[in-house]
């Protein structure tokens, strides 16, 4: 990832006057923060720009921001700013969302979004609990999880979040986390450079609930073992010595000593692969906080968009039958006269 | 007629209710759709009730695979498909057994005798051979081999026996068309248009209504030809319309009528489906179409849609509007324009998907959580939809709210004449965004005021993302009544529910006063009053006639609007000697009028899957001034 220089100044600029009222040490600060300064990056304009969020507590994102906004229902969001985005080509919308949020209540809605393609960009601030109900076990909560209502520990077998966007077609798929705030911004620029749905998971820590759930990964000192940084184009490695990296075998993503194997049979990472089975294969290479977890654009394909396709029927129509007339309509079937 | 042969009497007749039955695949539905477009080109007066089964294609012979099409023709003014058909055609002896019942007595029976074997007796469930048991004896009967003549019609041309036998409807058409001097040259026309994709279905459809036409009059079957003279009407131009049909039209319109971009979020669901169908056709109106994975992205979509300043729409049924019930309190919520469209079934859950019922104005009314009022709009006939969605756009837009619209299966489906509306001559029902600050913050900036509400309408500023210098969040969560940002506090929350029902309830002076239909000779207010709404009216209308003309003096009433109610309609009730409100439900309406305005309204209700027959309704209010 290239080196951003990041003006605080310029940050109030996309900061609403509302007071941000996450848990103290929340990691959703991180993100918003990293959302903010992206945008002191980018040039646009705030008027174009629309968050749109469900219920949760990464939902009350969009009252920080200084843009246009909907903090809408649990789960609808990604349905909500679907027909924004069909009807507004024109704006920049992002989804923002917790596990509960777009993988439980509103899990239908992510995956049509994403198998549309529509215009839209996804972020799922994963923390593996619910936290505005006070601690319940999420659909990405571990099996065996511990929670008010699982006191003998979760039976659910978890979503891969990734698996499930690359599942729903997903034209664009990253991982971030919430400790990184240069990383999020690239994740998230390139997220926001895509033409069609993004998707980008964000480990994101819930001090209170689910405190350190991501420690064995993205802590400072954890990182260089655990966190693998996908870079497309070149073989995937990585270890403080850079003496792992990931190979393919029979199908599945494994991690080996490169010491162990030729260097020419690491996987080399391809986001840009027609096949979604790279990306499927790098999803599945950790999901239980334990292994080494690749992070940065798993994919990122060019297909139709969905609004663009949508107003091209409309030019077409427009071009083969004319511009609509009212009058004509009405007298479309049969129609007769009395005198 | 010149082509009547010299043993054919011509009779002109006033009127004719023909009931078209058969198999879900024996293609009644466009037949009986055929013979109206005919009818109305010839100038009728009409009114059609299309009747048929959930499943595409149930087994075939069966009862439950009876697909049926009533049609009421007449050279006057009339508002229903008819009580009981004059003229029952019968494709099969399913179509017998489930459709003699509502024939008149002394009416004709017309059979197509081929599919009276044995096995279709049993699966009819004819221990008997009824065209020699008796039971027809009460009426006039025609046995037409159809099958047979059809397939001997179509014998010179390239087509496999089993497809000729499918032509067995064009064949009924045709000997129906003949029987009632129907111009044959509109469905000729129309054959070759609608089957342009295969030459030898033109062929042999073309072929079967000869067939069918020539053998009404060459048979020695028939004494008499009839004739239904083209009904007085008001001078212009007509053309048939289906309620679906005039809905979605009725969308287009009121997109140019508010010069906004019109989109539609919606999910498939019977009967409202072709709504989507027809505006899915019309594109080239700037018209977006989305078909949604469910019913709650298809009203969630709407919603994003209209933040975004399109005139947004969702189209759906019963079950749908339970599912949407979260996104229309956000919709009520975060003040944006939407118009719902329930085109009514029978319920509760999947219930009678497509058969009429007008029991979802409880839940138009109260159907949400919290204290959550939202207007409703009912339109009373198919034409009426066209209007109703106008209306409905009209209060969306002006006052910031979602509106349901209610219609039914029976509007949706059925068809009657329209006297095309000169299209400069509807309103003007366009709203402008707000594109400036309206307030200061507390640095004295220029700001914007997301509630800051216009003192007549009470309607809060729309202003879209797009325009620099209003950028604003809404949700679902109690806002603050003037700046719009999140409010726990309890006395503005009291101060906002009260200003959304003050919203809702001032529109009673923004919609015409309920107009009292009086019988042609009184003087004052009748000691009865029945009051209606939604698809009721053509049925009311029909029974107040005639009571009236048996001297009974009474009054009626058709809301369009549900809620709010009209200003005057407690003075519309008041003093009445017996109120009655015919519903389709067990009695929703009667309820908000008795809670509303404190009047003994007595219900007349039925949930039959099918409307009133006029009928029914003399009967129940008979009854009911008698008791």
């Amino acid at each position: 990832m290239t080196d951003i220089q990041l003006d605080p100044s310029k940050r109030g600029y996309w900061t609403s006057n509302q007071e941000v009222r996450w848990c103290p040490g929340c990691g959703d600060y991180g993100i918003l923060a990293a959302m903010q300064f992206l945008y002191t990056e980018l040039d646009v304009d705030r008027e174009n720009t629309v968050f749109i969020s469900g219920i949760g507590c990464a939902a009350r994102f969009p009252y920080y921001m200084s843009t246009y906004g909907l903090h809408t229902i649990h789960g609808r969001a990604p349905a909500i700013a679907t027909g924004l985005a069909v009807a507004r080509p024109d704006l920049d919308i992002w989804v923002i969302g917790g596990d509960g949020d777009m993988l439980s209540i509103g899990g239908n809605h992510l995956i049509h979004a994403l198998r549309r393609n529509v215009n839209v960009k996804i972020l799922l601030f994963n923390n593996q609990i619910y936290g505005l109900t006070k601690g319940q076990y999420s659909p990405t909560s571990e099996v065996g999880k511990i929670t008010k209502t699982s006191p003998m520990g979760s039976l659910d077998t978890p979503f891969n979040p990734i698996s499930v966007a690359v599942g729903a077609g997903a034209s664009f798929i990253a991982r971030t986390h919430d400790m990184d705030r240069k990383h999020m911004i690239e994740v998230f620029k390139r997220a926001h450079a895509h033409k069609g749905s993004s998707f980008v998971e964000i480990f994101q820590n819930c001090n209170v609930f689910n405190d350190g759930a991501f420690d064995s990964i993205v802590k400072r000192d954890a990182r260089a073992e655990m966190m693998i940084d996908l870079v497309h184009g070149e073989p995937i490695r990585f270890g403080a010595d850079n003496d792992k990296g990931v190979v393919l075998d029979k199908g599945a993503a494994k991690v080996v000593k490169v010491a162990d194997v030729d260097e020419s049979d690491l996987l080399v990472h391809d986001e840009r692969a027609d096949s979604p089975t790279h990306a499927f294969a790098l999803g599945l290479l950790a999901d239980d906080n334990q292994s080494p977890t690749p992070f940065g654009v798993f994919r990122d394909t060019t297909r139709p968009e969905y609004a663009e396709a949508a107003t091209s029927q409309l030019l077409a129509a427009n071009e083969a039958d004319g511009p609509g007339d009212l009058g004509a309509l009405l007298r479309s079937g049969a129609t007769w006269n009395v005198e | 007629m010149t082509n009547t042969a010299d043993h054919i009497d011509l009779t002109t007749i006033d009127q004719v209710v023909i009931r078209f039955a058969g198999d879900s695949g024996d293609g009644m539905q466009l037949t009986g759709d055929r013979f109206t477009s005919a009818s109305a080109l010839a100038g009728n007066d009409l009114a059609t009730l299309p009747d048929f089964p959930a499943e595409i294609r149930a087994p075939q012979g069966t009862l439950a695979g009876v697909s049926a099409f009533q049609v009421h023709i007449s050279d006057h003014d009339i508002h229903t498909p008819g009580d009981a058909p004059d003229v029952l055609v019968a494709m099969n002896p399913a179509a017998l057994r489930s459709e003699l019942e509502r024939l008149r007595s002394g009416g004709m029976v017309i059979l197509n005798e081929d599919a009276f074997d044995e096995r279709n007796l049993t699966k009819a469930g004819f221990t008997a051979d009824p065209r020699s048991d008796g039971s027809l004896d009460d009426y006039v009967v025609h046995q037409v081999p159809m099958t047979k003549l059809t397939v001997d019609a179509t014998s010179d041309l390239d087509v496999k026996k089993r497809d000729a036998e499918r032509s067995k409807n064009f064949f009924a058409l045709g000997l129906i068309s003949w029987m009632y001097s129907r111009p044959t040259d509109p469905t000729l026309d129309w054959i070759k248009t609608k089957f342009a994709k295969s030459e030898a279905v033109i062929a042999s459809n073309t072929a079967a209504f000869h067939a069918g036409h020539a053998f009404g009059e060459t048979a020695e079957m028939f004494a008499s030809q009839f004739k239904v003279a083209a009904a007085p009407q008001r001078p212009g131009e007509y053309t048939n319309i289906t309620g679906n049909v005039a809905t979605a039209w009725g969308m287009i319109a009121a997109g140019q009528l508010a010069k906004l971009p019109v989109f539609l979020g919606s999910y498939p669901i019977t009967p409202a489906s072709d709504i989507l169908h027809e505006l899915s056709r019309h594109k080239n109106f700037g018209v977006r179409t989305f078909q949604a994975e469910d019913e709650i992205a298809g009203v969630g979509a709407a919603l994003g849609a209209s933040f975004g300043g399109n005139l947004a729409y969702t189209t759906t049924s019963g079950p749908g509007v339970a599912l949407k019930g979260e996104t229309i309190g956000l919709a009520l919520s975060m003040e944006l324009p939407l118009v719902i469209i329930d085109v009514q079934r029978g319920g509760p859950s999947t219930g009678l998907p497509t058969k009429t019922e007008a029991s979802d104005l409880m839940m138009a009314m109260y159907g949400r959580h919290g204290e959550a009022p939202m207007p409703i709009v009912a339109a009373s006939t198919p034409a009426d939809c066209f209007d109703a969605v106008i209306e409905a756009s009209r209060l969306a837009l002006k006052y910031r709210t979602p509106v349901m619209l209610l219609t039914d299966g029976y509007l949706a489906n059925g068809a009657e004449p329209w006297l095309l509306p000169d299209v400069e001559s509807l309103p003007d029902i366009s709203v402008p965004f707000t594109t400036e600050p309206n307030a200061v913050d507390d640095e004295g900036e220029p700001a914007f005021a997301a509630y800051l509400r216009d003192e007549e309408t009470l309607a809060r500023p729309w202003a879209i993302p797009g325009t620099p210098g209003l950028e604003h969040r809404l949700g679902g969560l109690e806002k603050d009544a003037v700046t719009g940002n999140v409010s726990y506090d309890a006395t503005n929350h009291s101060v906002m529910t009260d200003v959304r029902q003050a919203k809702v309830d001032g529109i009673a002076n923004d919609i015409p006063e309920a107009v009292v239909d009086r019988s042609a000779d009184s003087a004052g207010d009748a000691p009865i009053l029945i009051v209606g709404w939604g698809s009721t009216r053509g049925s009311i209308t029909s029974a107040v006639e005639r009571l009236r003309s048996a001297g009974h003096h009474i009054d009626t009433v058709h809301l369009t609007h549900v809620n709010p109610f009209p200003k005057n309609l407690g003075e519309v009730l008041a003093g009445r000697e017996h109120i009655f409100v015919p519903e389709l439900n067990k009695g929703q309406l009667v309820r908000l009028l008795r809670a509303e305005y404190l009047v003994d309204a007595k219900p007349i209700s039925k949930v039959m899957g099918l409307p009133f027959t006029a009928a029914e309704l003399v009967d129940h209010i008979t009854e009911g001034i008698n008791r």
